[in-house]
């Protein structure tokens, strides 16, 4: 049983946790042992967030090292890029191309990085990368929260884990008035990679 | 059965199978989830509730663990400073049925206004401590716990960090054993329970006596393990920093203490007898450290770990390297370092349509000086509004007021404090202000929710713990003039021009004056209201709307070519519709949705 360390980053309200809630179920229903850490508190008011899910034969600490993240799955441009010194030339990054600017910029105290710029960094920082604006493809099929749950979705082509069980915890773990709308979100994420040029 | 827990969720699994019935705590990041997990979870076996603050709980439960009901406490950290004044009376007394205490500390400050190690309370009060390094054992030592309290007529405290407090890992799960239904009368055992002098003084006697028998026991228990390695490197440590040990060190001998206080000076002194360098790896405090070395034993910690911080596997393995305690790894050299330090930071900000906002941009239009408060409001510190100027404890902003007013300044001052927190601490210090003729505005902001903590109730809402259940609700106001208050006004939050002459009417009174500004947390009404949008032919790129500091006004592409700067955006995926940034704009470009159109904010 291969350990694989996955990394999520996003903004506070955009529904990392849940993801990241999701991923640790279905790795133990995989017969894995999981550990997760999210950081909390302040950050569910538009700081930065993110969550590390480790899942191995045996896992000791819940969060990963440096170089040690084999997925990135970022719900925002920067905030994947803040993450690139956990990554290594064999990981890969699946992020939201959506950007939400922080309060700093639109106050005039900070730029954003150009797209070139960060998608550079990302290239140089991992061996796969792709990109969807899955906030708007949300928004498209109903409601924008559901964009975290379509990003998983793109995930989870990656992993050997079928999808009977990730509909099922996702089913587990959201409201019963969503689940529709977060199958269809999910089942639109693997959709959308499938037809990604470079996807293996 | 096995299930995925949080550290807190484990809590609150280990209190219904210790056959705890009555939790009580104040919320506080990052310990609150145990009693909403509680509530929501195992309300039909175990009462719990949201005391008015951590003392209060504390007494709470003392008097229930008095009477043979299994108890349990939870606080965060610096609720602990709130509580101790009770704890300590408690290990003095010792109890009928099992009393733990659960604090949460909080190394790195995620949400804290400091790094306080709380294992110096273990020592303190000389109250035995457990600490778990994950969910399994967070479940396990809550037992463990009540076992160790009623084995030796003691409380208990638990001391868990927020990397295991909001960490996941897999716990199996057991059952919960028979718990009385009904409990003799009450033991009127004056010499045990009354500390007066003349007991307190057998009393403190039998707390010496007793820690010394907890430790001689404490030699063989199983809650410290040795994993025997390589001999070359021995370390003693404890709770989640020996999950990192385990990954910075794999070839390591380490002793993984599970109690902290007492500490098995027998065990400690042979493993340390069979090892060639022996490493205290802890975080924070050198609390273990400095015990060990009083055994005449020589070891090294602080030299190599430093107090501050969180010790994560990342900076452990660094911190080592440089001591030379084990190889560094080859890491290519990131030549993005100077990009990744000028990204733009994201701090905390007011969420869109939060009913502080209106206040904080009004008091930085009127320069006052404020003495902040602990809650959501204390983001008024940030830019925009660079408009809370002190902050240091729960409910200490009244006092602060109340000091700045008899230094008296050249100018008027005011105090931010929230509905949770007024409830807490504010009440006492608010009595004291009025009665001694105290000269200041206290702004009570009021959005119905302990928010900042997870939405919990407070005195002021008609719930306790979870909607389902009533509570009286205490309304503010009247209370507010019950304490003799002359002048009381309440304004509503979303409207910038009642707040604005609010604080004016407020600011002219030559007295205590309060101001409550009244408007509930987006996250209690739930119900965000459709977008605004700019109208790019009115907008004259004032950037007067960024002053509201709201996330969901932003720049657009467009600039307005007179005086070159970018003009405003709204993002509707995030305007919540409460109206403040179009409120405040001199053009009137920020226009409300046309009827009919729905929220994209969800």
């Amino acid at each position: 049983m291969k350990d694989i360390n996955f990394l999520i980053a996003g903004v506070g309200g955009q529904g990392t946790i849940l993801v990241s809630d999701i991923m640790a179920e279905a790795g133990m229903l995989a017969g894995y042992d999981v550990k997760k850490t999210d950081v909390l508190g302040l950050a569910i008011r538009g700081g930065s967030v993110i969550s590390h899910i480790r899942w191995g034969e045996k896992v000791d600490a819940p969060m990963s090292m440096r170089g040690k993240v084999d997925y990135l799955l970022a719900f925002e441009p920067i905030e994947a890029l803040r993450q690139i010194e956990f990554l290594n030339g064999e990981s890969t990054i699946v992020f939201n191309e959506y950007k939400i600017y922080p309060v700093t910029v639109s106050s005039g105290f900070a730029t954003y990085p150009a797209d070139n710029v960060i998608e550079k960094a990302l290239k140089d920082s991992a061996k796969n990368i792709y990109s969807i604006n899955t906030t708007n493809e949300a928004v498209e099929i109903g409601n924008v929260k559901t964009m975290n749950v379509m990003l998983l979705g793109a995930l989870t082509l990656f992993l050997d884990i079928n999808t009977e069980t990730w509909e099922k915890v996702i089913k587990k773990f959201v409201p019963e008035r969503f689940k529709e709308l977060n199958l269809k979100a999910f089942r639109t994420g693997r959709e959308i990679m499938k037809k990604k040029e470079n996807f293996v | 059965m096995k299930e995925i827990l949080s550290g807190n969720e484990a809590f609150a699994r280990g209190a219904y199978e210790a056959g705890i019935q009555v939790v009580t705590g104040y919320p506080g990041t990052p310990s609150s989830e145990i009693i909403q997990t509680i509530g929501e979870i195992y309300n039909g076996d175990i009462y719990s509730e949201w005391s008015t603050n951590e003392k209060v709980a504390m007494d709470a439960a003392a008097g229930a663990a008095y009477s043979g009901r299994r108890s349990m406490v939870t606080t965060k950290q610096v609720g602990m400073n709130v509580l101790s004044d009770s704890l300590l009376y408690t290990v003095y007394t010792g109890i009928e049925a099992g009393l733990v205490v659960v604090t949460a500390d909080d190394p790195g400050l995620f949400s804290s206004q400091n790094e306080q190690d709380n294992r110096w309370y273990s020592r303190l009060a000389k109250i035995p401590t457990l600490e778990p390094q994950d969910s399994q054992e967070a479940k396990d030592f809550v037992i463990k716990g009540i076992e160790i309290s009623e084995k030796f007529d003691t409380p208990v405290l638990i001391r868990t960090v927020m990397r295991v407090s909001h960490s996941k890992s897999i716990v199996q799960l057991g059952e919960r054993p028979e718990v009385p239904k009904r409990v003799e009368k009450f033991p009127r055992n004056i010499s045990k329970y009354n500390c007066t002098a003349m007991y307190a003084k057998k009393m403190h006697a039998k707390v010496e006596k007793r820690i010394l028998d907890i430790q001689e026991w404490l030699e063989t228990s199983d809650l410290n393990k040795i994993e025997w390695k390589d001999t070359k490197i021995g370390i003693i440590t404890a709770g989640v920093v020996h999950t990192y040990v385990r990954d910075v060190f794999p070839n390591a001998s380490i002793l993984k203490l599970g109690m902290i206080n007492p500490i098995p000076k027998k065990l400690i002194k042979d493993f340390a007898s069979k090892v060639d360098q022996l490493i205290i790896i802890e975080e924070l405090d050198p609390v273990l450290e400095e015990q060990v070395k009083a055994l005449g034993i020589g070891a090294q910690g602080k030299d190599i770990f430093p107090p501050c911080y969180e010790l994560l596997p990342n900076r452990m393995k660094e911190l080592s390297v440089k001591a030379g305690l084990i190889k560094a790894e080859k890491i290519p050299e990131n030549k993005y370092r100077e990009l990744l330090e000028s990204l733009p930071t994201r701090s905390p900000v007011f969420c869109p349509g939060c009913p502080h906002r209106s206040s904080f941009y009004v008091m930085n239009k009127l320069k006052v000086p404020v003495a902040g408060d602990i809650g959501c409001y204390n983001l008024g510190s940030m830019p925009p509004f660079n408009a809370q100027h002190t902050m240091g404890a729960m409910g200490a902003s009244i006092g602060v007021l109340h000091g700045i007013s008899l230094a008296r300044i050249p100018e008027n001052a005011v105090c931010t404090i929230g509905d949770s927190t007024f409830f807490h601490s504010g009440m006492p210090p608010l009595v004291n202000m009025v009665h001694n003729g105290g000269r200041g505005v206290v702004v009570i902001m009021d959005n119905s929710s302990t928010a900042m903590t997870g939405h919990q109730d407070h005195p002021g809402i008609d719930w306790s713990v979870t909607k389902d259940r009533k509570a009286k609700k205490i309304e503010i106001e009247p209370l507010v003039r019950a304490m003799g208050v002359e002048k009381v006004v309440t304004v509503n939050a979303f409207n910038v021009k009642e707040v604005k002459e609010g604080f004016e009417e407020c600011l002219k009174f030559d007295g205590t004056a309060v101001l409550i500004a009244k408007g509930e947390c987006i996250f209690v009404s739930r119900k965000p209201k459709p977008a605004f949008t700019v109208n790019t032919e009115k907008c004259i790129a004032c950037h007067v709307c960024f002053e509201v500091g709201c996330p969901a006004v932003v720049v657009d592409v467009v600039k307005n070519k007179k005086n070159g700067k970018f003009k405003a955006k709204i993002d509707s995926t995030l305007c919540n519709g409460c109206s403040v940034c179009s409120q405040v704009c001199p053009t009137g470009a920020i226009e409300a949705p046309k009827p009919g159109k729905e929220s994209l904010a969800g």
